[in-house]
């Protein structure tokens, strides 16, 4: 489903080459983990794969569905069926985050040709989405992550997801800042999500998260690469040792 | 070679042609606070560039002794506040037009035009007092000339708490009116009235609100200056605010090549509130845009609350102008005064101009101002895309989460929701 083949990217403002070459397939229906060390590249791809401005992509291909990411803005990349999970939910004052919320979902649907969803529709599907998620009406109500705690932002991420409905989810370090209950909860809201046509890609510093989202596949990237690629097992094997066997390892 | 004149002959000469193009009205109870104004008017000359208060905006337009001409926008776009229960009293390029009127009458009020007042008025020795008042320390010339030559208005005097808001319409039907308006509102302790306005009110538009809140009294005060992009305009805003007082005032400022919006405040009780707030959005894409408020608080009563909350979000050229001052008298004690003004600046040729002012003669004080300029910010456009918001709606979001500091100063929702309604308008039509 989400094709990443040699893909070569560096920062538009200065001469820093941050990926070198990644390639990654994610199947329909499959969970895949990165892992690696602090600045391996790891967020930099959830970026590029979604659009972030500030990138540029010198070398290599990024296509979901067979359709080149890359050429696309970030909004026709949502409606294609991409969803990032951000570390750090951006605050929105002034704009609530229910209209927020029908805003995405309606803006999607009507570059897919498809019907807007009614208003009265919506609040049904929210609610249901949000008691799942543990998030109340005032949260709803309130503006886009604003005066949310990192939790409540984490949480605020998987419903928009949830919501969005998309085909292929990319979370990056969503379990960043988050207390052991918070985390079970974000947890479960992805697991929720999983329904065996859908790919994850999740973006992660530690094996804690993997204890609550089981991941088909794990991979360590190193220096902007895949340096390894295996089962659970691999990222178990993080947990205990570091990166430093690894990494030893492949060099 | 004739040596150049001297300045303050220029100053003179400027205001002699503009004082002798007005046709100033003769009689009635107005007649000695006229005269006062049109020597006040002369003696102090009007504004030109050089004047400190003057330096970023340039009121050439607004002193010439005639009017530009000012092409009417028409379109089909409803009136702002249509779908409110209001009474509606319309001035038409600044005459008084009774059939588009609602019958001036409402419980808790005592409405009258200032062209009709009768000799006996209850605002006989009031008209023109708080413009003269807000004379000082800063010289307000286009006040003194409004008093001085107003022609129309209306007088209303709140005695209770009214059922529905009293809306001030301005429409502008001909190209070339110059129009000059003066509002006298008492509000009589504890009665409470909301008064709004809409609409870009002629060619060349000179409006003055005197606001007299007794002890108690609330003012909300609504004004949309609508779309004419070629319009020019100065309003003056003079409030004297009682104990116990609640003023709140608010401005959606759209389009138009001058707008100078001045409001002089100020607190004479003790436990008063005085909010006064602004949003501007302007595009000098065809036609050049410049906005400017310039505010003068005073702090004379103790536990007294003072808020300014300027945004202007500015696009293709446009320019903005925020000068707001607050001064607290001695013994005030326990002010807390607040400012803030902001720009959004949608691309490198716009500019936005702030002078904060603070001055303070008391110590038991809380103050604090800010005034920032940026561009819009590229996560949060970002964070927004990526959900699926196209570019254009983005951008739009997030001018009016920037604007929502000032819209979030209307107390009442349905108005709320009106201005709102019109900014996202003004918004979709520049996608």
């Amino acid at each position: 489903m989400l094709e990443i083949k040699n893909l070569h990217v560096k920062l538009e403002e200065e001469d820093k080459v941050i990926l070198k070459g990644v390639d990654l397939t994610v199947e329909a229906g499959r969970v895949h983990a990165i892992m690696g060390p602090n600045g391996s590249g790891k967020s930099t791809l959830s970026y590029v794969l979604s659009g972030r401005g500030g990138y540029q992509v010198t070398d290599g291909s990024a296509t979901l569905d067979g359709l080149e990411l890359l050429d696309m803005e970030p909004e026709e990349r949502a409606a294609a069926g991409l969803f990032l999970a951000f570390q750090y939910p951006v605050e929105i004052p002034g704009v609530g985050n229910m209209t927020f919320l029908r805003t995405a979902v309606n803006a999607q649907r009507k570059a897919r040709g498809e019907e807007e969803v009614s208003a009265a529709e919506f609040l049904k599907l929210v609610r249901a989405q949000a008691k799942l998620l543990n998030i109340d009406a005032e949260m709803l109500k309130r503006p886009v992550n604003v005066g949310f705690s990192g939790g409540e932002k984490k949480r605020n991420e998987i419903l928009q997801m949830a919501m969005l409905e998309p085909r292929m989810c990319i979370l990056d370090e969503t379990d960043s800042g988050l207390d052991v209950d918070a985390m079970r909860l974000v947890a479960d809201g992805v697991n929720a999500l999983r329904d065996g046509k859908r790919g994850f890609l999740v973006i992660t510093h530690y094996q804690r998260l993997l204890d609550h989202i089981k991941p088909d596949v794990v991979h360590i990237m190193a220096d902007g690469r895949i340096i390894k690629t295996g089962g659970p097992e691999l990222a178990l094997e993080v947990e205990q040792n570091g990166y430093a066997d690894i990494l030893a390892e492949v060099l | 070679m004739a040596a150049p004149k001297p300045r303050s002959d220029l100053r003179a000469e400027l205001t002699g042609a503009r004082i002798a193009a007005l046709d100033l009205p003769q009689g009635g109870f107005t007649a000695p606070a006229r005269a006062d104004a049109l020597a006040r008017l002369q003696a102090m000359g009007l504004p030109t560039r050089r004047d400190e208060y003057w330096k970023y905006t340039d009121p050439t337009t607004l002193t010439a002794a005639d009017a530009s001409p000012a092409a009417v926008l028409v379109d089909g776009e409803a009136p702002v506040f249509g779908a409110l229960d209001r009474l509606k009293i319309v001035f038409v390029d600044g005459v008084f037009d009774a059939a588009a009127s609602d019958e001036l009458s409402l419980e808790g009020l005592e409405i009258s035009r200032l062209a009709e007042a009768g000799d006996i008025h209850w605002a006989k020795g009031l008209y023109g007092t708080l413009e003269s008042s807000g004379q000082k320390p800063v010289a307000r010339p286009l006040a003194a000339l409004n008093s001085a030559a107003a022609s129309d208005g209306v007088l209303i005097r709140v005695t209770g708490r009214v059922s529905k808001p009293v809306e001030l319409i301005y429409r502008h039907e001909s190209d070339a009116s110059d129009a000059i308006l003066h509002h006298f509102v008492k509000i009589e302790p504890q009665a409470d009235v909301t008064i709004l306005e809409s609409g870009p009110g002629a060619a060349r538009f000179n409006s003055v609100m005197e606001v007299d809140l007794a002890e108690k009294a609330s003012f909300h005060h609504i004004r949309v200056q609508g779309r004419d992009h070629h319009r020019r305009a100065v309003t003056h805003l003079f409030a004297r605010i009682g104990a116990g007082a609640l003023f709140k005032s608010f401005t959606l400022t759209m389009n138009g090549a001058l707008t100078r919006n001045e409001a002089v405040l100020d607190i004479t009780g003790d436990h008063a509130t005085a909010h006064i707030a602004g949003a501007t959005v302007g595009d000098a894409k065809s036609v050049p845009f410049h906005q400017d408020d310039t505010v003068f608080v005073t702090h004379a009563g103790t536990h007294c609350e003072s808020r300014q909350v300027f945004k202007k979000v500015l696009k293709n050229g446009a320019t903005g102008v925020f000068q707001g001052k607050i001064l607290v008298k001695p013994g005030a004690q326990k002010t807390d005064g607040y400012q803030i003004s902001q720009s959004l600046l949608l691309d490198g040729d716009s500019q936005f101009l702030a002078k904060p002012e603070l001055e303070i003669y008391a110590d038991d004080v809380k103050c604090s101002h800010g005034s920032t300029s940026g561009a819009i910010d590229d996560t949060a456009l970002f964070y927004l895309r990526s959900r699926g918001v196209p570019l254009a709606e983005a951008q739009a979001l997030l001018v009016l989460s920037f604007l929502g500091d000032a819209i979030a100063e209307i107390e009442d929702a349905d108005i709320a929701e009106a201005i709102t309604a019109r900014l996202e308008a003004w918004l979709a039509r520049r996608r």
